[in-house]
Formats: C-alpha cells, structure tokens, sequence
C-alpha cells in the first residue's frame, strides 16, 4: 500500500480494463478485500484488442497521469487473439508519446487472469508508486 | 462561401441541434445499494444519491439497501414509470454477475435492456479501498459520474437470434460426468460422454466404501453403468481426449481422438467434468509404498482384503494447506475416519492415532466423527510450524492439547494427501478459453451465484474438476451442471447480446484489415455499388463505382472489437463500446 496519500499529488490513472480477465481479475482482488491505492477509474471493455492509440492519447491530453490496459494472458484471450493486437497498439502508441515528449513508462500494458487479484492489486500499487516518482504530466511539454 | 458550403454548414447546424434535442430528452435515474454494509459500511451512499441527482440529465437517483432484491428492482420499475426515465444507471457490484438481472428488470419496465449501464462501486471500490473511505468516496463520485455520461450517450440495441444445436458433451467420465449425461440424456437430448480411460467410473474405481453409509463403490458404479448402458440417446467414447474446440454456444465444433481415430461432434453446450488427481507424496514423511504409504492405497489394500497391520498413524494435511498447497482438499478428513472405522470393524483392538490439524467433518457427517472416536481412534492435533517427525519405527509430534511431546511407534503410517488438478487442465482450458484458480483447478463463474457456470456462457463445470468434493456433491454437482446446460439446449434458437460490430460504409476504404483480424470469420468483403448522378448543366454522366467494403455478420460476431481498433479510417464501431460513449467516460473523469 501507497505508504500515506500525498495531499499534494496523487496520480490519476485511467484503465481499461477486458471483460473477461482484467476485470474478473480486478473483482477478484475485491472479492478477497486486496487493498490498493485509489488511483485507478474503471473503463470496462471487452477485449483489450478493443483499445485503439487515440483512447489512450485522448486520455492523456485530458490530462490523466497514467494509462493501464490489462488483458488476458496470451494464449488465454478471450476472443483468442485480440491481446496480441492490444500489445502490438500499446508499442506503438509508446512510441508516440515519447515522440509528443511524454514518459512512454506511463503508459502500462499487464497481463491478469481472471485469478490474478492479487497480481492486479499489486500492480496497481506498484503503477502508482511510479506515477508519484515521476510527478504530475506536464502540459506544456 | 458556396452554396453547397453553406448547405453543408446548416446541414451540420441541424444535426447538432437534433442531438440537443435529443439529449433533452434523456432522463437518467440512478440507484446506488448499500449492498448492506458492503458498499454502505465504507461509502456514503445517500450523499452519493444526492451528488448523482446535479449531473446533466439526471431526473431521479435513489439509494436502496439492496438494488438487486424485489424491493430494489420494485422501485427501479416505479421509478421508470412514474419519473418517465429512459437510461437507468445501477452502481452497485460487478455486471460479471448482476448485469443480467438488472437488463431484465429495465426490459420488463418497457425500457430497451441496452440503456442500462453499470457502474462498480463494490469490488472495485468500497471492498478494495476499506482504509481509505474518503478517497473511496471521490472513486465513487467519479465512477458513476463516468457511467451517467455514459448512459446518455446509449442508443437501444436488439437481440440477435441464433440456433443451437440441441446436444451436450461431457468431458470426463467419472461419476459426476455420468450423472450428468444420464440427466441429460434422460431429458431427451443426444449426449456425448468422453472418458480418457478404457472404462467409466474415474477415481470412484479404486475406492472402496463411502461415507457417511459405507455403500459399496461398485455397487453404485454398477448402477450407474447400467443406466447409461440402457439409455438411448447417450453415446459414450472411451479412451478419448478433446482435441480441439470451435464455435460458441450453441454451435461449438469438437474434435475428439479416440485411439487413432478423430471423430467430430457438433453440440450446443459442454459440461467439463476432468475431476482431480492423486498426490503422490515423494519426499513426505518418508513415504515408501510400503509401510508409509497413503490413504487411497490404504484403501485398496482394505478393498483386496489384505492383512492390516494393527499400530497405525495417519497423518492428516500431508502436502496441503501448507505453502506450496495452500487449500484444504475437502475430503480427506472423512476419508481418514472411514478407513479407521472400516479397520476397527474388522479387528476392534487395532491401535489407530490420527494426527490432525483440524477435523473437516460438516452437517450430519459429525455423527460419522463421533462413531470413529466412540469406537477408540484417538486423535491428536499438531499444527504447522510443529510438523510430526516420522522415524523408521515411530512418530514423534507435539500434542497441541496438551503441550507435550508424544512418540507413537507405528506399523503402517498412512498419508492423507490431497487430490490435485490434472496436469492437462492448462491444455483443455485454453482450448475452452476458459480460467484456471491458482492451483489449476477450473474456476467457476461465481463461487455462490454461479457454483457451476463458467463466466463463458455455454460451457458449465462440476465435480472435482473445480474443487475437490466428495461422492454425494460430484453427483449433486453433475446434476446441477446438467439442469444449468439444459437451460441452453432446450432452446431451439437463443439471443444474443446485440453488443456487435458494425460498418459505416461511406467510411469504409475496403482494405479489407478487418476481415483478416477477425478469428470468427464475422467480417466479409462484399462488392458495392456507388452511383454518382449526373451532374446539371456539365458533361459529365452519371456513373457508377465498384468498390468493396466489409460487411459485419451479426450472428458470427462475438462482439470483441478488434476490428475496431484495428480499422485504419475509424469505420467500425463496436455498438455499447463505440469512440463516442469510452470518450465520454474519458471526458467526463478528466474535466
């Protein structure tokens, strides 16, 4: 757990989640009370191949510190192959924002099973304490 | 400025006014649950009521103690008629489980079951940010706040129709796999059984006698055998495995490998029943097969009648509920207490000890309990950090009750290990695309709601295959399985979700990207016709352009959305999940 929440700054992070693994996986980790920090807002979506690079940079040019996009294992999408895709997009969407000069580790790809509470709390808490480190996204930048 | 500029100016003028109007005439209702104290207990949930009521188009909020119980669902319906409401936000817990019943309420008001949208305050918010009820409480602000500007921008959808193929597979043949085709099959629906050994009957073989009543394992396999043998539609495969899986509910495509020979079956659901495996505890307690050896080979040894040495030890939780295995495996208590029972019926004065480190006897099986300690096994507790030392003659352990060391000199020391989870359970849920718990047993849609669903509809679980169970809740178990995938094939044709892709074909440049990121094959390329109409007082005729654009397949889609995102000229949309409604959700965090 974040070790206290900084009146200052606490980072917001926007996440996708897929309907069948990430988000199974983030009820998970609240069906067995894994704690984290309240940094994350939900969007739900069936397969994480769903995610296209102008959600993301939308997002990020309305000012969210971070972007997460969790998917099921590959191997174990869903609709088969449709996290491969969100992988592919992810990469290329890093590259874009290092180009609009912004930190391409604020943008986060995790695999969670539908199991993985506690994998998703932990990388909640994780994406966070890195979110803090690297401060508020800059606008003019 | 021309005067097709200006007309395509006021034509864009009018279409954002009617969207205006349109807007206007959105009246949201939400309904926060306390969900007892669940929700309630970290999170205000009135206040958040009062905080739904200022955003735009909201004409009603409420909260309720239980949105999902008849009083909730009442008032949901009330509410719709008497505020005239057409988009109903429910934040409670997780549309995994309650979408469903919420969709079906807002459809039995009159309202298009696609104007409901869900928001999670539950798991993802009151139950994971317990320590942090103020900040939990600005998450919920902003979460329904994100689902009210979603709903605004709902449009209704309809149902796809699709048939089904009226027959089931079981995946294992052991006795929960039996009952449930002979349920099945009794029911009047072709059945297929798959069983990866040479007979049916699975672990249930081996076993001797069954609690609570000590009925003969055979007896009951013969008598269900007998059954499946005598009944018509119920075709059984031996020493066959699942080779590969296609299709969805409904209409699934199975390959099976029986010897050397695939057989392909077409069936509407799948039941798997794969049950659970044996430990075999190397390296525990010096276990040799031979005068260490376990409790399923204890009972062999008392099904061939053997001579049975008369001091014996059993050691319960060997190899589970510790770090590596952390569950307990459910059975193996009772199977202890009946062994020893069955030893001391045979010769009342053998010596047997059973080191426990809790006794998992529930319901009516306490009296079983208490006939073991009635007829003189004694019992002592250890725990983990002092585990029993096993030595060639004796047994040395710490007696939890009374604090003191103890060394029990033994004949035949008995392991109760735990059943663990095939070692092709990994294989056969990627083929079903179905999710493994931790310990690789299959894990089930919902632990209470769903006990015998699979998040993936069509496809059902049961027996040991989930968990490890006893005999009487495999068969309860297979049967439950049974009645749940009857509700899919008793159907001739079922809807779908209507939450599918579609094509808007003036955007639409005909790369044809979809077609080929589409798995299902739901997207074809068809050849379309533009006509271009003369234009006045100029040469040039009217005329006509081939042009291919790609086309959705309602009842092939399953509605995940890759096409959309892979679509270069933004064509496709994925209707409940289009640009529009995630940007909102977006925008209406961020601003």
């Amino acid at each position: 757990m974040v070790e206290q929440i900084q009146e200052t700054y606490f980072p917001k992070i926007l996440t996708f989640l897929c309907n069948w693994c990430g988000y199974a996986g983030a009820d998970y980790a609240g069906v067995s009370r894994y704690q984290y920090p309240p940094s994350i807002r939900v969007i739900r979506v069936m397969c994480s191949g769903r995610i296209q690079p102008s959600l993301i940079l939308d997002a990020f040019n309305r000012g969210t510190d971070g972007v997460m996009v969790c998917g099921c294992h590959i191997g174990d999408c869903h609709y088969i192959s449709g996290n491969e895709y969100a992988e592919e997009r992810v990469k290329k969407t890093k590259k874009i924002l290092e180009m609009l000069r912004i930190d391409p580790n604020r943008l986060r790809l995790e695999w969670i099973s539908a199991s993985e509470g506690i994998k998703f709390a932990e990388v909640v808490n994780d994406f966070t304490n890195q979110l803090i480190s690297l401060g508020p996204l800059k606008k003019e930048s | 400025m021309t005067n097709r500029d200006q007309k395509k100016v006021w034509r864009e003028k009018r279409k954002m006014l009617e969207k205006e109007k349109n807007k206007e005439s959105i009246r949201v209702g939400v309904f926060v649950c306390h969900c007892g104290t669940n929700i309630g207990g970290v999170i205000d949930c009135s206040a958040l009521a009062e905080y739904a009521r200022m955003l735009t188009n909201v004409a009603f909020s409420e909260d309720n103690q239980y949105t999902c119980a008849e009083t909730g669902l009442t008032s949901i319906k009330t509410a719709i008629k008497e505020k005239n409401l057409n988009r109903i936000v429910v934040a409670s817990c997780t549309p995994r489980t309650h979408e469903p019943l919420f969709r079906k309420c807002v459809s039995d008001a009159g309202i298009n079951p696609y104007l409901f949208n869900f928001v999670n305050i539950r798991e993802q918010c009151s139950w994971v940010h317990m320590d942090y009820p103020d900040a939990a409480f600005e998450k919920a602000k902003d979460l329904i706040r994100m689902g009210v500007a979603k709903s605004i921008m709902l449009q209704p959808l309809e149902m796809i129709k699709i048939g089904v193929t009226q027959e089931a597979v079981v995946i294992g043949g052991g006795i929960s796999g039996m009952n449930t085709a002979l349920s099945l099959s009794r029911q009047g629906f072709k059945t297929h059984l798959v069983e990866k050994e040479y007979i049916l009957g699975g672990r249930l073989n081996s076993l001797y006698k069954l609690f609570p009543h000590d009925t003969e394992a055979s007896e009951l396999i013969e008598d269900v055998k007998t059954k499946i043998n005598n009944s018509k539609n119920l075709k059984v495969y031996t020493e066959a495995v699942v080779k590969s899986v296609d299709g969805y509910i409904g209409n699934y495509n199975i390959k099976i490998l029986q010897l050397d020979r695939i057989i392909d079956l077409k069936v509407g659901t799948i039941i798997v029943a794969v049950g659970a495996s044996l430990l075999i505890p190397e390296n525990l307690y010096g276990y040799d097969g031979k005068s260490r050896i376990t409790q399923h080979e204890l009972e062999s040894k008392l099904k061939a009648e053997e001579k049975i040495s008369d001091k014996i030890v059993m050691i319960q939780c060997a190899g589970s509920r510790i770090k590596e295995r952390i569950y307990c495996s459910n059975v193996c208590c009772m199977t202890a207490l009946k062994n020893a029972l069955i030893i001391k019926d045979r010769k009342p004065d053998s010596n047997i000890t059973i080191l426990f480190r809790d006794i998992y006897a529930p319901g009516t099986y306490e009296d079983y309990y208490r006939r073991a300690r009635e007829s003189g096994v004694l019992f002592i507790k250890y725990t983990e950090d002092k585990l029993p030392i096993v030595e060639e003659t004796q047994v040395k352990v710490f007696n939890e009750y009374i604090g003191e060391k103890m060394i029990l000199p033994y004949n035949l020391l008995v392991l109760s290990t735990p059943l663990i989870a095939n070692y092709d359970n990994k294989e056969l849920s990627q083929m079903l695309k179905v999710p493994l718990e931790p310990n690789n047993f299959f894990l089930e849609a919902h632990v209470k709601l769903r006990p015998v669903d699979f998040a993936t509809e069509g496809i059902f679980v049961c027996g040991s295959a989930k968990w490890p169970v006893d005999v009487s809740e495999s068969i309860v178990q297979g049967l439950a399985a049974a009645s749940r995938a009857s509700t899919i094939i008793s159907n001739k044709n079922l809807n779908f979700s209507g939450s599918i892709a579609e094509v808007e074909e003036s955007k639409c440049n005909g790369c044809g990207d979809c077609r080929d990121a589409c798995v299902y094959n739901a997207v074809e390329m068809v050849e379309t016709r533009i006509e271009f109409k003369a234009i006045r007082d100029s040469f040039i005729p009217s005329t006509a352009l081939i042009k291919h654009k790609s086309k959705v397949i309602p009842s092939m889609c399953k509605g995940c959305g890759v096409c959309v995102g892979i679509c270069p000229v933004g064509a496709l949309s994925l209707k409940n999940f289009t640009n529009e409604q995630i940007g909102v959700e977006i925008e209406s965090y961020l601003s």
